[in-house]
């Protein structure tokens, strides 16, 4: 039996980031900002908050990401704001992340 | 190994500071690649860049020799530092300007003949 579930981008990215054990975790589609068809699925925000970051450079969290997401990178996702903290650097900041910058190319940039 | 992966080796190799990028530093083609240039130029120091939209295959190729997907990336004595989200906040933070100014200065002292 081949049972098929079309599940969102956005679905598919929350879903595979709990590998990760988030304390916390936002997956926010910012396609709107881009100029890309309406209710695109390319640009997206991560903020994740693990215990996994733990004494790891941000390149390395970084990559650790990638890893996981490697499908959606290699296809439909064209941009992924990470913004990924341990759960003491997130208490430290109060619960705040850093907005992503605005659009300043077409649709080929 | 093809020949853009050497080149882009190559790039690494010779330039203690370099962003790959999409447009230039003076017209940035995408919101994120413009404030990571910003960021660098802040610190003062010249750098090297590569538009990448000008270069499909080093945006092609350069993803896998940096296990990084995305552009913009800064390379700084031939370590990738990170993109967008890493730069702006070692910025923020006041850790971005010494690493930058300290590659340059080495980069500079390498160059200069030594005094006898």
């Amino acid at each position: 039996m081949n049972e098929t579930i079309a599940m969102s981008i956005q679905a598919s990215i929350e879903d595979k980031l709990q590998a990760l054990e988030p304390d916390f975790l936002q997956v926010e589609n910012e396609s709107h900002r881009h100029s890309v068809p309406a209710n695109s699925e390319t640009h997206f925000k991560v903020t994740l908050v693990s215990s996994r970051f733990q004494g790891l450079m941000p390149v390395k969290r970084h990559q650790q990401i990638y890893a996981v997401l490697a499908e959606e990178l290699s296809g439909p996702v064209h941009a992924l704001a990470l913004h990924l903290y341990t759960p003491q650097e997130w208490q430290s900041r109060g619960g705040n992340r850093p907005d992503s910058p605005n659009c300043r190319g077409g649709s080929q940039a | 190994m093809s020949d853009t992966i050497e080149n882009i080796k190559k790039q690494i190799n010779d330039n203690p500071i370099l962003i790959y990028m999409k447009g230039t530093p003076q017209l940035p083609q995408c919101g994120f690649s413009a404030q990571t240039v910003q960021a660098l130029m802040a610190c003062g120091e010249r750098f090297a860049f590569v538009n990448v939209l000008d270069n499909p295959d080093i945006r092609a190729e350069l993803p896998k020799v940096g296990n990084w997907p995305t552009f913009p990336q800064l390379w700084v004595e031939g370590e990738l530092v990170g993109g967008c989200d890493i730069i702006v906040e070692m910025y923020q933070n006041g850790e971005l300007e010494p690493l930058v100014k300290e590659a340059a200065a080495r980069a500079n002292d390498g160059n200069e003949q030594p005094s006898a």
